[in-house]
């Protein structure tokens, strides 16, 4: 991958000029449709925007310095991250990409969540640390299924290049692999049914609970990333189709990201909160079921 | 520099966070505030979004005629929201401290402890009127509140 081509990936498409907008449209699409779904009319589209720059313009609270510092570099890391891990992403295979960056994004993917840990032990609040147990208690138990569907794709299509895998992985192991991401997805973004890390109502916001003005409209830029950066993983994987012109692929990868945020939305508005254990059995069973079932196939099948 | 100055007025005006305190209130202004966020009132529509943690919001909401063990409280959170931001006193309680009145429990009204910008008469205030009386705290908010 060329210097150019790295930067326009970061900045460009799908990173910094493509990811913040979309966004900003990702979150205000869940908030709109959980509103329609339940009677009501619901924030206009700017929402998340303003919502973004009046955050920026409050007063940050006086702190302890090293606690302030804590407090303000966590959220930047969480958002760089993601922006890298955006930047991974194989739109367009066949000019980007490196042999191990699918490595390199898992570590990406991992460091929001565990900014949110820290995030919440460091608020040195009773609710920030309450979120931040649930948080970490749960990513351990979704990394077995994601991690588990990741390794099968690797394994079926013999690399860790990510623009390899979205090219060649069989589709015997690619749809059960999707469907364990897909069921990660959830609690990765911490929308219901798995919304027990940051369970609204019951302990505030969970790890963000302490943090106010412009540190938290990081977290919330940190948050939209999230969603577009793991609903993208998603479309890529499940669009390979090689041959597609590039106007075509970009489409399809919006279209299918957009439309997970749709369906996720929608199974958020109709499920109930599930408790910690619960949450965890789910993917302990089921998630790791779906990817062990991926991994038995990318091994045995010829 | 005035755009910025704008752009931040108009964020501020489209996107007021409330926090509720309860300070010894009956419970009816309070129902009638969460009244506000279900379908018949919405007031999501106008960015609205009730918060949890006081970190969070841009205006408090108090309900009740402080009481005294509610006071240290309302001083706290008070505290804890960042600049700028506005206080709404909701229902006759906070304002004049209602059939609490010469209660030996009761400290309020709420301007002996805290600024209040915004009066919501009523007891309790319908939820047309409480929306009107944050529509009012809005325009406050947006000038840079009292802070
Ligand atoms: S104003 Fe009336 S309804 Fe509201 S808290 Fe006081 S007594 Fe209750």
């Amino acid at each position: 991958m060329t210097v150019g081509r790295a930067l326009f990936q970061l900045l460009v498409f799908p990173g910094l000029l493509y990811a913040v907008p979309v966004a900003w449209l990702m979150l205000w699409m869940e908030r709109k449709l959980t509103a329609r779904l339940q009677g009501r009319i619901g924030p206009p589209f700017y929402q998340p925007f303003f919502d973004f720059v009046k955050l920026l313009a409050k007063r940050p609270l006086p702190r302890p310095p090293l606690q302030a510092l804590a407090m303000s570099a966590l959220p930047v890391l969480a958002v760089a991250g993601t922006l890298g891990a955006l930047a991974l992403l194989p739109v367009f295979p066949h000019s980007g990409g490196f042999t191990g960056d699918l490595v390199l994004l898992v570590a990406l993917l991992e460091i929001p969540p565990l900014c949110a840990v820290l995030a919440g032990f460091v608020s040195r609040s009773i609710y920030g640390e309450l979120g931040a147990t649930r948080e970490a208690v749960l990513s351990i138990a979704y990394s077995l299924p994601f991690l588990a569907a990741l390794v099968a794709l690797a394994a079926a299509a013999n690399s860790l290049s990510l623009s390899v895998i979205s090219q060649q992985a069989m589709w015997q192991v690619r749809l059960p692999a999707l469907l364990a991401l897909a069921l990660c997805l959830p609690v990765k973004l911490r929308v219901n049914p798995f919304s027990v890390a940051n369970a609204e109502q019951e302990i505030y916001a969970g790890a963000t609970t302490e943090f106010e003005g412009p540190r938290l409209a990081l977290w919330e830029l940190a948050h939209g990333l999230e969603w577009v950066a793991l609903t993208g993983l998603w479309a890529v994987l499940a669009f390979p189709a090689a041959n597609a012109a590039w106007p075509l692929r970009a489409v399809v990868f919006v279209a299918i990201s957009l439309a997970l945020v749709l369906v996720l939305a929608a199974v958020a508005a109709a499920t109930a909160r599930l408790k910690l254990a619960q949450a965890a059995r789910v993917y302990w069973l089921w998630g790791s079921a779906l990817g062990v079932l991926a991994m038995v196939v990318a091994v045995v099948w010829p | 520099m005035r755009l910025i100055d704008s752009l931040v007025r108009t964020s501020r005006r489209r996107s007021p966070w409330l926090f509720h305190l309860n300070a010894g209130s009956c419970n009816g202004c309070d129902i009638e505030l969460v009244a506000c966020l279900t379908p018949r009132y919405d007031v999501e529509q106008l960015g609205i979004r009730l918060e949890g943690s006081p970190r969070h919001a841009d205006i408090i909401v108090v309900s009740g005629p402080v009481t005294r063990t509610t006071r240290a409280a309302l001083e706290t959170v008070y505290a804890q929201v960042p600049d700028p931001k506005v206080v709404v006193a909701l229902g006759s309680c906070p304002a004049s401290c209602n059939v609490f009145a010469g209660s030996p429990t009761v400290e309020g009204p709420l301007d002996r402890i805290l600024p209040v910008d915004v009066y919501v008469p009523g007891c309790p205030p319908r939820p047309d009127a409480i929306i009107a009386g944050i529509a009012e705290a809005i325009a406050l908010l947006a000038e840079g509140g009292h802070a």
